[in-house]
């Protein structure tokens, strides 16, 4: 299970920022596209940061839809799945979101 | 009234809140995977430095990766220097068969991981010291969905599939197909079989990443081969 990977990196990268601190909160940008799973993320996070300065902590997750931008006629079409398809036959669509596995922000004190 | 915590007692000097601290938003926005990126950063220019080509096999387990490298590496002997780093969660038996072809080999076990990472590679390259010029595989744990999002540092992504897997798999594992390179379709001399269809499969194979290349191979007969050892060095 890669989530659990995922979020040790999160709470490994928090931890290091807090420096000692209690960390109260973690938000993270997680894409439709990627593959995580926010539910197998948030089991994961609550393992992972057992005995560090995250131990109960909450775990904000922002999820990011999938969206394209048709190079072809320039229109906006929403991913809902992985086939990279445009309305007017093309598949030439640049990702402009759905993408995201970012730490955002934390909590401390 | 404390202004900064509005606790009711009068202005004067600092004071400790002992109701409780206030709490501070750190921003980070970086990206999770950060560390691993760099690492594989790392790798990266360490390869470019010594021309070495690495690429990255993937695929479901039981796919045909080391049978794939068997008859890979002894097709390049005397022809180009190789190099193998195995990944497996256990035993170090796919390295003992890489091995007996005479090739430089380091096993990698991931115990309870499911992917290789860019750390472990920079830890087995630093072990293995590949000859400059080489042709590194790295066959990567079998798993059709986590090592797609781990980058080691590697010149591609190699993904195989074969024909008793279902002409379905890159429609359900979109992760895996749409980060590779190249994706070979294993075992075609099952196809007579099977029910599986390989035109369709790279069709799927397309919808997911438009502009990858497929190829159909036998590792055990042979088949299509030489396509593959013409993608990794062009005549
Ligand atoms: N018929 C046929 N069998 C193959 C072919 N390639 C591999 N096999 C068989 O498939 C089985 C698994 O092959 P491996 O090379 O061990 O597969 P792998 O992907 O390395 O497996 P893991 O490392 O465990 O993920 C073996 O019995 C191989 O002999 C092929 O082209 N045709
Ligand atoms: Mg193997
Ligand atoms: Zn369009």
């Amino acid at each position: 299970m890669h989530e659990f990977a995922i979020t040790q990196s999160v709470v490994d990268a928090a931890c290091e920022r807090a420096a000692g601190r209690r960390v109260r909160s973690v938000r993270v940008r997680v894409g439709a596209l990627t593959a995580v799973v926010p539910e197998a993320m948030r089991f994961c996070f609550d393992l992972v940061s057992e005995g560090t300065s995250l131990e109960g902590a909450r775990l904000d997750i922002d999820q990011r839809p999938g969206i394209g931008l048709c190079r072809t006629c320039g229109r906006t079409v929403s991913l809902d799945d992985h086939v990279l398809l445009c309305h007017c036959g093309s598949a030439d669509l640049a990702v402009v979101s759905g993408r995201e596995l970012e730490i955002v922000s934390m909590e401390v004190g | 009234m404390c202004v900064t915590c509005g606790c009711g007692r009068p202005d004067g000097p600092a004071h400790h809140h002992p109701h409780g601290p206030l709490t501070e938003t750190i921003t980070l926005e970086q990206r999770i995977l950060a560390k691993n990126d760099h690492l594989a950063g790392h790798n990266r220019a360490w390869l470019a430095e010594r021309r070495i080509t690495a690429l990255n096999l993937m695929s479901s387990p039981g796919s045909g990766k080391t049978t794939l490298l068997e008859r890979t590496l002894r097709h390049f002997r005397g022809r180009r220097p190789v190099a193998v780093v195995e990944g497996d969660q256990e035993t170090t038996l796919d390295a003992d068969r890489i091995r007996r072809t005479g090739s430089p080999v380091i096993q990698v076990n991931t115990g309870a991981g499911c992917h290789l990472d860019a750390g472990m590679l920079h830890d087995a390259l630093s072990t293995l010291d590949p000859p400059a010029g080489a042709v590194l595989f790295v066959e990567n744990v079998g798993n059709l969905v986590c090592p797609a999002m781990f980058d080691l540092g590697e010149a591609a992504k190699v993904v195989i599939i074969s024909v008793t897997e279902g002409t379905d798999k890159p429609l359900k594992y979109p992760h895996m197909f749409a980060a590779a390179d190249l994706v070979l379709i294993n075992k075609i001399d099952l196809l007579p079989y099977v029910d599986f269809d390989t035109d369709r499969c790279a069709e799927y194979a397309r919808a997911v990443n438009p502009t990858v290349r497929t190829l159909p191979v036998s590792a055990t007969g042979g088949a299509g081969m030489d396509g593959w050892y013409d993608w990794i060095a062009p005549a």
